[in-house]
């Protein structure tokens, strides 16, 4: 018991300074950027036609005069009671935006998350299990080629095939344009989903597939599976009982590292798609100079990672014998 | 590589095959059981119980007919449980009794099959995998280096569970590369360099150096601790490394022009074994 405690205790320490560090990052990253909030939002002309006391309050609200210590120190007193700030852009609170943004976006990202990691699993095992033959050329040239593809060129090449030439899915947004919010379907939901999910899925599947098939590989060149064989078990038998068995353990940490590319693809993907989800909300925020919107989503999603990743750790010791024997002997 | 590889294993007597490490004999265990991996390639011909032992046949017969014991702990899966294990995914109450037993007959109660490999002590281990073994009646039963790292005690403990074996009929082929640890319990030795076998002798020859037929098998028993610990010059080819000629032309100290020349170099009857050596060892008295 005060194993499991000292290592909850080490691992939110972790995530406390983790958060810190992000979040501090892309502050920085901010400050450095070259773009003038003012002209970026309000426009050049617009501003040109503002009276002296017009420009200075607009400045006061993106905070342009402030200097940069007292903006971060300010923003992370605030945060600290959990106060998260509002959007300059949307002029709502940034958690309501992030809330928003997020139940656009889970959907996408669950349904990417898991095809990629179930499709990965099996493509990897498959071609691990057939090293050498024409299964695992074919899985491994798959694999490489969309590991060297740009993910948001892979959705512009969806975007044009499914989109633009067949006609069978919309060309972006998360909802039919024109048409009463109450009127919109899950269908219709689902139809506008369905290119972004599959963009994020494809390219999820080459990292975990690659990593799995070299585990796999391993696994079938080992002295067990050898045994295996020797003891008149049918290939079969040794590649569900014993590949997968052994597999599975890297399996569930690479599907957990994978959440960080998903919802880094998402950035990209989202954009694309004019998908109103968190990954283009944050690339509205960058290009806006919408500092406490882009922090908070930096914060929240490095979150998410971080759970995922302890959530991966805690699983690994639910499943490996090792760590379960000794938890239990303790 | 192995060439030129002839040995016989008789039901109910133990075949030891000795041979430093890197000579083959794995290779040997491997090939017998159809087991090679898929870069590999055998010629030749393994004859069980008088027929031609194919590879389709092996497959029919491994794990049921002839039994693997191999090394130790990492050729059982660290993941799954021993009893799974020696089950072989059979969940039928027969398949249950035999894995029981199989395991009693060691001194490992039920509880064992509860335990992963890694909760194995090393003596446990290895009773286990004799036990794997047992399940099924083997009448092929091939030790791969089943004692390493085990002192002499349990050693012979565990040789002693292979003569039981062949006792009750099966051939135990015991490849080992401790030639002291062989003549214990072996019947017969077959001696192996760079892949061949040179030697193939009553294990009572052993008893003297004098017997012995083969310049490599004396220089080996030589190096025995307790026949003078005399070491041999030189070292062994790896084997597939020498095309003509005797392998071991480099170290003996009787070689002669033809010894290097030779093509081939037979393995043959001498003096009631068998030796490959175109000069072979008389019998002297002592």
């Amino acid at each position: 018991m005060k194993h499991r405690l000292q290592f909850t205790a080490k691992k939110l320490l972790r995530m406390a300074l983790l958060l810190l560090g992000v979040s501090f990052a892309s502050f920085l990253l901010m400050c450095a950027s070259p773009l003038d909030p003012l002209q970026t939002n309000v426009g050049q002309t617009a501003l040109g036609s503002m009276s002296r006391e017009q420009v200075e309050k607009l400045e006061e609200y993106w905070g342009v005069d402030a200097p940069p210590a007292e903006r971060y120190l300010g923003w992370l007193k605030d945060v600290l009671h959990g106060d998260f700030g509002v959007s300059l852009l949307y002029r709502q609170p940034v958690l309501e935006v992030i809330g928003q943004r997020l139940a656009n976006s889970v959907w996408l990202l669950l349904a990417a998350w898991i095809i990629s990691g179930v499709l990965g699993l099996a493509l990897g095992a498959a071609a691990g299990a057939f090293r050498g033959r024409w299964p695992d050329r074919l899985i491994r040239g798959y694999c490489l080629l969309i590991s060297s593809t740009p993910a948001f060129w892979l959705a512009i090449l969806l975007l044009l095939v499914f989109s633009v030439w067949l006609g069978w899915l919309p060309v972006g947004l998360s909802v039919p344009a024109g048409v009463d919010a109450a009127a919109v379907t899950l269908a219709d939901r689902l139809r506008h989903a369905v290119l972004p999910a599959l963009t994020l899925s494809i390219t999820g599947v080459a990292n975990i597939a690659l990593h799995t098939r070299e585990k796999m590989a391993d696994v079938m060149e080992s002295d067990y599976v050898l045994f295996a064989r020797a003891r008149g078990e049918s290939e079969r038998s040794i590649l569900l009982r014993h590949g997968l068995r052994n597999v599975a353990l890297p399996a569930v940490t690479l599907q957990f590292a994978s959440i960080s590319e998903v919802i880094g693809g998402s950035v990209l993907v989202e954009q694309v798609f004019s998908y109103p989800g968190l990954g283009q909300a944050a690339v509205t925020a960058g290009l806006g100079s919408d500092l406490p919107l882009l922090l908070g989503i930096t914060v929240i999603t490095s979150a998410i990672v971080f759970g995922g990743n302890l959530a991966a750790d805690l699983l690994y010791g639910a499943v490996d014998p090792k760590i379960r024997r000794r938890a239990a002997g303790r | 590589m192995i060439r030129d590889l002839s040995l016989k294993i008789r039901p109910g007597q133990i075949t030891a095959v000795v041979g430093a490490s890197g000579s083959g004999k794995s290779l040997l265990a491997h090939s017998i059981l159809g087991i090679l991996p898929y870069n590999s390639r055998m010629e030749g011909k393994i004859l069980y119980d008088g027929e031609l032992l194919t590879p389709k046949r092996a497959e029919r017969l491994r794990g049921k007919e002839i039994a693997l014991i191999p090394q130790g702990v990492t050729w059982l899966d660290p993941l799954m449980k021993v009893g799974a294990q020696l089950e072989k995914g059979r969940k039928d109450a027969g398949t249950k009794e035999k894995c029981r037993q199989a395991l009693e007959r060691y001194g490992l109660g039920a509880d064992t099959e509860e335990l992963y490999p890694f909760e194995l002590s090393g003596g446990m281990a290895r009773r286990v995998l004799i036990a794997s073994a047992v399940t099924e009646k083997p009448r092929l039963i091939i030790a791969d280096e089943p004692t390493p790292g085990l002192d002499a005690r349990a050693a012979a403990r565990i040789l002693g569970h292979f003569r039981e074996l062949a006792e009750e009929g099966a051939g135990v082929l015991f490849i080992t590369h401790d030639l002291e640890l062989a003549l214990t319990v072996a019947d017969r030795v077959a001696v192996f360099y760079a892949g061949e076998t040179i030697e193939e002798a009553d294990a009572e020859d052993f008893s003297d150096a004098g017997r012995l037929r083969h310049p490599f098998t004396r220089a080996l028993w030589n190096a025995v601790p307790a026949h003078g610990f005399r070491p041999i010059p030189g070292a062994q080819p790896y084997p597939g490394t020498v095309s003509e000629g005797c392998p071991f032309a480099g170290q003996c100290g009787k070689c002669r022009e033809e010894c290097r020349r030779a093509e081939e170099i037979p393995l043959e009857p001498f003096e009631g074994g068998m030796v490959r050596c175109l000069y072979p060892e008389r019998r002297t008295a002592g």
